[in-house]
């Protein structure tokens, strides 16, 4: 979560609301090791990154909707075993895993 | 989640994690990814304490044994420098997955610094970064010294190993290692040397029986006394009679841990005798 630190700080001063998705579980050939993170504000801005660029598009969506929703944390899990594999996957064949959460702590 | 938040006296868990980043001192967060959902975003963040203090825990995933049992085990990935997810009944029993917990550490990876590129090398190198380090190999000669032959290194460094360590000697301390691995007096003699100039907390030399004398005598030519000829373990590893690169490599990486928990377990500095056993021949027919 190191990696975007100092944006989310930036942004929490201009009074922004903020998720953060980190990557909590690679299996197989994953990119971005646990603890890889993006955070997303409310205003479309994003740091940081959780895979090779394969699902960060599903991700930043994902935390839209919590921020815009319920609020609550979401595990997801990205890859090849997932029933939608045309939808969002990895193309290195892997698995990650995401917790995605606002950033209310 | 609502239930796990902290009191609004005081830093939230968000804001100590960033003052101890900014202050580069170790912390870990614990959380609830996956389980009961009343569970699910808890958090608690571990905060070593320095020397023997015991570690500062704020937040809480929820139950009171739960955190016990993730603090210390997050407290141990952290000294480890590891991120990754490990699973819990409610009240934190063993043998249970009720409970997915998160935990990542905020700390820099200790540092392997190995000096010499030979084979033993890339299987220390292998061996270091499945426990965490941030592995360098530091050789002096380019055509050795390549990415292509350590590609698991996160750094190969041409350069001779006293001048690396007089650039980056006074950032080491006591989770970092520097293993010697080259055998060859031209290069060990001022590596050893320039290490035990460090913090680091391991530090070993490879070699024969009969290497490891020549050296001991040449660094004590080089001025290097007692109390750094007791600092340095060689020949380096466990005697647990290893061959082949890879288990020389666990060796070493055994007997590093060891030294850090201050185990007691057969290093062969301290034996005397053959390294390698004469192997057993299987009966004939």
């Amino acid at each position: 979560m190191r990696e975007v630190m100092e944006d989310v700080e930036r942004w929490r001063a201009d009074g922004k609301a903020v998720a953060v998705a980190r990557v909590v579980g690679v299996e197989g050939s994953g990119p971005r090791l646990p603890g890889a993170a993006m955070a997303i504000s409310d205003h479309s801005e994003v740091s940081g990154s959780v895979s090779g660029g394969c699902v960060e598009g599903a991700v930043v969506a994902e935390a839209v909707d919590i921020l815009e929703g319920d609020g609550k944390p979401r595990l997801c899990t990205f890859g090849y075993s997932d029933d939608e594999a045309f939808a969002v996957g990895l193309t290195c064949g892997g698995t990650i895993r995401i917790f995605i959460e606002p950033l209310n702590w | 989640m609502s239930d796990h938040e902290p009191p609004s006296a005081g830093p939230s868990l968000w804001e100590l994690l960033v003052e101890d980043w900014r202050a580069e001192r170790p912390v870990a967060m614990a959380e609830v990814v996956a389980g009961p959902e009343d569970l699910v975003g808890g958090k608690l963040v571990v905060r070593p304490g320095a020397g023997n203090d015991p570690a500062e825990v704020v937040g809480s995933l929820g139950n009171g044994d739960l955190d016990r049992v993730v603090s210390r085990d997050a407290a141990g990935e952290l000294a480890a420098g590891l991120s990754g997810t490990r699973h819990y009944g409610r009240h934190g029993e063993a043998m249970n997955r009720e409970v997915e917990v998160f935990i990542e550490s905020f700390a820099p990876p200790p540092r392997m610094i190995i000096f010499g590129a030979v084979d033993f090398t890339a299987a220390l190198g292998r061996v270091g970064k499945i426990l965490g380090y941030h592995v360098t190999v530091c050789d002096a000669r380019p055509v050795f010294a390549t990415v292509a032959r350590f590609p698991m290194a996160d750094e190969v460094i041409v350069d001779w190993p006293d001048r690396y360590l007089a650039k980056v000697g006074d950032s080491l301390g006591i989770r970092d290692v520097v293993c010697v691995l080259t055998h060859d007096p031209k290069f060990d003699v001022p590596a050893v040397v320039a290490a035990l100039e460090t913090n680091v907390g391991y530090l070993g030399a490879m070699g024969s029986r009969r290497t490891h004398d020549e050296r001991l005598a040449r660094l004590r030519e080089a001025g290097v006394e007692d109390a750094g000829l007791t600092r340095l373990m060689s020949p380096i590893g466990l005697d647990i009679g290893a061959r082949t690169p890879e288990e020389t490599a666990v060796a070493i990486c055994a007997e590093i841990i060891a030294r850090r928990t201050g185990r007691a377990a057969p290093s062969l500095k301290d034996r005397e005798g053959p390294i390698h056993a004469v192997p057993a021949q299987p009966a004939a027919g």
